[in-house]
């Protein structure tokens, strides 16, 4: 994100490059120095972010549309459900590794855009970029009631709030079975627009639709960390009270957060349900917020390249290893608690070997030199 | 050099059965270093605290040119040019340096949250922007070279200096100082001393600190607080003479 610093040699006293300054430059004569006499800056060409974004985004588009020519119908398959589990899972990476808010209760705004999509569709016949659109938006309002409710809530207590949501919101469409059809659900079936012609596979659409849906969710996210707004939140995330001294509207900054995260789990929930051309109770359960906060820790909170990893392996490995426990003879009870069961090994596994994720693990096998804290003065670590 | 930048009339505070202060009033001139001292639990803490909305007054009002500071928000200080370092530094340790002194900037950014989202370069532009304010920070504390480490790695008076840079990142017309020098050694001193001076030609300066040394180099002028009350105020010489002082204070300080 920044300039690469020309790497002082940290081995040595870690104050060095500023003893060489002295703490007071010049008399500084004109004190108010304004932007003209400018201080040694790196004056290297920088590519525009969105350029930058969009070039990474466009690679990844043809290489997906390609690889779904060639992998076949099932795998096209997946490929649309890690698409929307990609969407919602950086929503809540971004929420809960930047923001530091967490929220065990994503589900329930993939709910409110799975079934406000469902509505438009079986009510309005709305198209489906309009419904996107909608739905999506749909969930951000819910997400910004709920975070303005929680706003003075931390750590614990954000956390419970959030399980509630999880646990109460989706238990509403058996409620009102009548609107939104309990356990039966609401159909929402796509098809494959004309123009593609006969042969083009409702599978390979509905990889192409999300898979499109989640470059464009992760390039807005991307140039949104990448910002002025990315880097308030962390700084609210490591010290509220400098960061509120600093002009910081903290309670503003952790309900646009929320906003953004819901508005995540919105447009997931919608493709989750393009993808499985149903929308249930069961599809949203509890059990979907929890799959979302694994797939963010997995693949390194706070990292959106870590919440592809995290989704892809949220959606292939307990298909993988429920495949492997049944040609291996086990019978089908057994097979398939097997993925649970791998859940919690690999889970434990990584967090203790990689506290940051995938991704975090990634980053510092290929760049082992950078930000190495080994010489973090503690006895000097502020007067408190 | 006549007018006054911050106005604090009758100010009380109260924590249960505590007077933390008691009817404090105290004026800090314009342009000017104002200095305040006092022994551990004077109400030093408090009192900025007050000025910056952590603490709510019993009593009192709180002026700074004209707007009324006794209810305000913490956050809306740096935008009436406002800025206050810690005592504890509170650095954010999951950013660089740079983007530590950016956040400070952040009263003179321009672009919001949806050419941010756009990735427009409207966005860039003002990215581009506030870092180069912050390196002027930062060169003007003498910490540029710092500018993208991370602060785990920094000794503790490099610490303080992005601390400071951060603060006046933001152009303050009034800078608050926490204890400058706390765990700053004594040969440090002396360039702290010049760095306050310099700033005060363009920022009014209150610094509260229990280093004598450095308060009566720089200061112009020094309230003094003993047990939640003012007991003196004056030049340094002034104050370093007044017998209340010796009394309260200084015997500490020989100790």
């Amino acid at each position: 994100m920044t300039t690469t610093p020309p790497e002082p040699d940290q081995t040595s006293s870690p104050d060095q490059p500023s003893r060489a300054v002295p703490l007071v430059t010049k008399p500084s004569p004109p004190a108010a120095a304004p932007p003209a006499a400018a201080p040694p800056q790196s004056g290297r060409f920088r590519v525009p972010t969105l350029a930058r974004h969009l070039g990474v985004a466009v690679l990844a588009a043809v290489v997906l549309a390609i690889a779904t020519t060639m992998i076949g119908d099932y795998r096209d398959y997946e490929l649309a459900e890690i698409a929307a589990f990609v969407v919602a899972v950086a929503g809540l990476t971004v929420l809960i590794g930047l923001s530091g808010q967490i929220s065990i209760g994503n589900g329930a705004f993939m709910a409110v855009g799975g079934y406000a999509a469902a509505l438009l569709f079986v009510h309005l016949q709305w198209p489906l970029a309009a419904i996107l659109l909608a739905a999506t938006a749909a969930a951000a309002l819910a997400g910004a009631i709920f975070g303005v409710a929680a706003a003075r809530l931390r750590g614990p207590y954000l956390a419970g709030a959030t399980l509630m949501l999880a646990v109460a919101l989706p238990a509403l469409s058996t409620q009102f079975q009548s609107v939104l059809g309990g356990d039966q659900g609401l159909g929402f079936y796509i098809s494959v627009p004309g123009f593609l012609g006969i042969n083009f596979s409702l599978s390979r659409w509905q990889a192409w639709f999300n898979c499109a849906v989640a470059l464009l969710v992760l390039i807005l996210l991307a140039n949104l960390t990448r910002s002025r707004v990315g880097r308030n939140w962390r700084a609210l995330r490591d010290d509220e009270v400098a960061a509120s001294l600093a002009g910081l509207n903290v309670a503003r900054l952790q309900i646009v957060a929320f906003i953004v995260s819901a508005a995540c789990a919105g447009a997931g929930g919608v493709l989750l349900a393009v993808w499985i051309g149903t929308v249930s109770t069961s599809l949203f359960a509890l059990g979907v917020s929890i799959q979302l906060l694994t797939a963010a820790v997995l693949g390194g909170l706070g990292s959106l390249v870590g919440a592809i990893w995290g989704s892809a392996l949220l959606v292939i490995v307990p298909t993988f290893l429920a495949n492997f426990a049944t040609s291996h003879g086990m019978t089908q009870t057994t097979s398939s608690s097997v993925p649970i069961l791998a859940y919690g090994v690999v889970l434990i596994a990584v967090m203790v070997g990689f506290p940051g994720g995938i991704q975090g693990a990634l980053v510092r096998f290929f760049n082992l030199r950078r930000r190495r804290p080994a010489d973090y003065h503690q006895e000097e670590k502020g007067s408190t | 050099m006549d007018r006054d930048s911050l106005e604090i009339s009758g100010l009380t505070v109260r924590f249960e059965s505590l007077t933390a202060l008691d009817d404090v009033s105290l004026t800090a001139a314009q342009h000017a270093v104002t200095g305040i001292i006092g022994p551990n639990g004077a109400g030093k803490t408090t009192l900025l605290n007050a000025i910056c909305g952590f603490v709510r007054p019993d009593k009192g009002q709180i002026l700074f040119r004209g707007n009324d500071l006794t209810r305000v928000r913490p956050d809306r200080l740096a935008g009436l040019g406002i800025a206050r370092t810690l005592q504890s530094v509170g650095l954010f340790r999951g950013l660089s340096v740079a983007e530590n002194v950016m956040v400070g900037a952040t009263p003179l950014a321009k672009a919001g949250f949806w050419s941010a989202l756009a990735g427009l370069p409207r966005s860039d532009a003002d990215e581009a922007r506030l870092r180069m304010i912050a390196l002027e920070a930062l060169d003007r504390v003498g910490a540029v070279d710092l500018a993208d480490r991370m602060p785990e790695t920094l000794a503790h008076g490099s610490r303080k200096r992005v601390a400071l840079a951060r603060a006046l990142a933001g152009l303050p017309r009034l800078l608050l100082l926490d204890e400058p020098a706390s765990g700053l050694p004594e040969d440090e001193l002396p360039e702290l001393g010049e760095l306050i001076t310099s700033i005060a030609q363009d920022a009014d300066v209150l610094v509260i600190e229990h280093r004598m040394d450095l308060m009566m180099s720089v200061c112009d002028h020094i309230f003094v607080l003993d047990f939640g009350v003012l007991i003196a105020q004056g030049s340094p010489a002034q104050v370093q003479a007044d017998p209340l002082v010796t009394e309260a204070y200084l015997g500490v300080l020989h100790e």
